[in-house]
């Protein structure tokens, strides 16, 4: 175990009496970053996060977070941790500072530092106006930033964050995403839980999706999407002549793809690697070539496309679609 | 940022929370029952169900049967059935604190106290400070209402005070069974319907408002080593309100004060250890 890593889990096994949850997770988060845990419902993924904050006792396998091990050492392990579940642990009938008041006390923060530290945090996650209402009071979105900020009343070295914008509003996900995006700038390790391709994207440093209580893939989210085939353009043309035209013009984009042909929908297909990169030369070439397209469409990958990808990679070969390359932070 | 400077960055601040020894542990476990009481200040329903529950019986039994009760001696009848109106107290709180326990177990709040570094004990008895402490309020005002209805204590304050000292005894061991229920059935519906079942099994098969020679032979032995009779009779005995052969007859009738004793530590021991236990397991699954 390398000492710059904040969490650290080898074989990780939990059964029980009528199933078993998971069958070996191995995990390596060097201190710092933040990786992405994506999968479906019942693959896992809440029973990782509870083992490795303690609340569970692994059946197989071993983990240390922040340099400690989770089942011998879980005293010191809470000390370094913050938690937010996937439903805002927070007292519904005690007003915002008082839940935060409370958390700090637990941690010895004395009531004055309680209080100060609260109305600090109250103040960065926007809830100042709010603090002194009781929670039940509060919208979703007010409620889930609470529960991170009583997280991080103990500036925790590592935090897991358990779908932390299930159920929550498209701006509301935004804020909340700018709020970790925040902490993982002050230096905070960070895994997160997710069931969204977009919000592991648009965190997470490196992604593990897990199956069925297994790591079915792990890599950066380029390397992902590059596995998965990426985004797709499909540009549909005026008249079926211009169909050469388009496919010479996407092939100039030096794909490593052969743009597919369509001619009973004069529509041209090819896989993007570079996003809107690749977009904006397509559209000159394609204004070079003197093709009239009547419709231009990108096609994202969903998650759907992820899990079908891999789970039948997984299937199909004995060896995982991803080397796991454990070996630090890739920037 | 590089990984390097993230790590020693945090190192530099202290990791928060810790053992702290006994005065640390008592920090913890107070700042938990100021969250019980705080809910108390905006929800005082608990309160008033705990003090409602024994006046309403004081009412329907005190007064309207008391003509058809017939206690041997010449002991009132107010005198006779303070000490079972005031158990109620402990029976009424059983269901209410278990609720508690199993609410909270279900909305995530426990997990939130488990990731942290406080003993786990602490969250439970946190909530035995708040809940002895509603018990202790409407302890006073069914014994003040007793008061105005014609109850009297015979022995002087010493022995009355030592009544309610027993008295509170079994309200704050009839919590931690409330507490154990809460953490081993977890399902509130049915934690309401066995929460009312106690109530009435023991308090109905007692010595609460009849006397035990009065009821049925088979059950006398039932009633008679009910750990609520002896609390009952240890604390007529205290108040002087005791008539001859209530008890019944026996040993947990010649001896209520030390059947007392052993039962409720022994409840208490059971119960703590079971909840501490089922709570453990509880969040850990």
């Amino acid at each position: 175990m390398q000492t710059d890593t904040a969490i650290y889990a080898e074989g990780l096994g939990k059964a029980y009496r009528s199933h078993t949850a998971l069958h070996g997770i191995d995990l390596a988060v060097p201190a710092g970053s933040v990786l992405g845990v994506l999968g479906p419902n019942g693959a896992g993924k809440t029973t990782t996060v509870r083992i490795l904050a303690t609340l569970l006792e692994p059946t197989s396998g071993r983990a240390f977070v922040a340099g400690h091990d989770v089942v011998r050492q879980s005293r010191e392990v809470r000390r370094r941790i913050g938690l937010a579940g996937q439903y805002a642990a927070v007292d519904e009938m005690l007003t915002g500072r008082e839940n935060m008041v409370l958390l700090g006390r637990l941690l010895r923060l004395g009531k004055r530092g309680s209080a100060h530290r609260a109305a600090q945090l109250l103040d960065r996650f926007g809830l100042t106006e709010a603090a002194d209402r009781p929670v039940s009071t509060y919208s979703g979105g007010m409620r889930r930033r609470l529960d991170l900020a009583t997280c991080v009343i103990g500036e925790p070295e590592v935090l897991f964050l358990d779908e932390p914008t299930t159920g929550l509003d498209p701006s509301s996900r935004v804020i909340l995403w700018d709020i970790v995006r925040s902490l993982v700038a002050e230096g905070v390790t960070l895994l997160l839980t997710t069931q969204y391709l977009e919000e592991a994207d648009q965190l997470a440093d490196r992604i593990a999706v897990i199956d069925s209580g297994r790591v079915i893939a792990e890599g950066t989210p380029d390397a992902l999407k590059r596995n998965v085939g990426g985004e797709r353009l499909e540009v549909t043309v005026a008249r079926p002549e211009m169909l050469a035209d388009a496919a010479a013009a996407l092939a100039m984009l030096g794909l490593g793809n052969e743009p597919a042909v369509d001619h009973t929908e004069s529509r041209v297909s090819v896989q993007l690697r570079r996003g809107l990169d690749d977009v904006a030369v397509a559209v000159a070439a394609l204004r070079d070539k003197g093709v009239t397209t009547i419709d231009f469409e990108l096609h994202k990958p969903s998650l759907d496309d992820v899990f079908f990808d891999l789970t039948q990679r997984d299937r199909s070969a004995a060896a995982p679609a991803l080397a796991p390359a454990y070996q630090g932070a890739q920037r | 940022m590089t990984t390097a400077t993230a790590g020693s960055h945090r190192q530099t601040a202290p990791p928060r929370g810790g053992t702290g020894g006994l005065r640390g542990y008592t920090g913890d476990t107070l700042a938990l029952a100021g969250r019980h009481l705080t809910h108390l200040r905006r929800s005082p329903g608990r309160l008033v169900l705990v003090t409602m529950n024994p006046l309403v019986m004081l009412i329907a039994i005190g007064y309207l049967f008391r003509d058809s009760m017939n206690i041997p001696g010449n002991v009132a009848y107010e005198d006779f059935i303070m000490a079972g109106i005031a158990i109620q107290v402990g029976l009424t709180g059983v269901g209410p604190t278990a609720i508690g326990v199993a609410m909270d177990l279900r909305n995530g709040l426990v997990d939130r106290f488990r990731s942290m570094p406080i003993a786990s004990s602490t969250v439970l008895i946190g909530r035995t400070f708040s809940d002895l402490f509603v018990g202790a309020v409407s302890l006073t005002v069914v014994c003040s209402v007793g008061f105005a209805v014609g109850w009297r204590p015979h022995n002087g304050p010493l022995q009355t005070l030592a009544g309610f000292g027993v008295l509170l005894a079994f309200v704050y061991t009839m919590l931690w069974v409330g507490i154990l229920l809460g953490t081993v059935m977890k399902n509130v519906e049915a934690i309401d319907g066995s929460g009312a079942l106690v109530l009435i099994v023991l308090s109905f098969l007692s010595n609460a408002y009849v006397v035990v020679s009065g009821l049925p032979g088979w059950l006398q032995p039932v009633a008679e080593w009910n750990p609520v009779t002896s609390v009952i009779t240890t604390t007529r005995r205290l108040w002087g309100n005791d008539p001859a052969g209530s008890t019944g007859s026996g040993f947990p009738a010649d001896h209520p004060g030390l059947v007392t004793a052993i039962m409720l530590a022994l409840l208490l021991t059971v119960s703590v250890a079971g909840s501490l236990r089922s709570f453990r397991r509880a969040v850990g699954n």
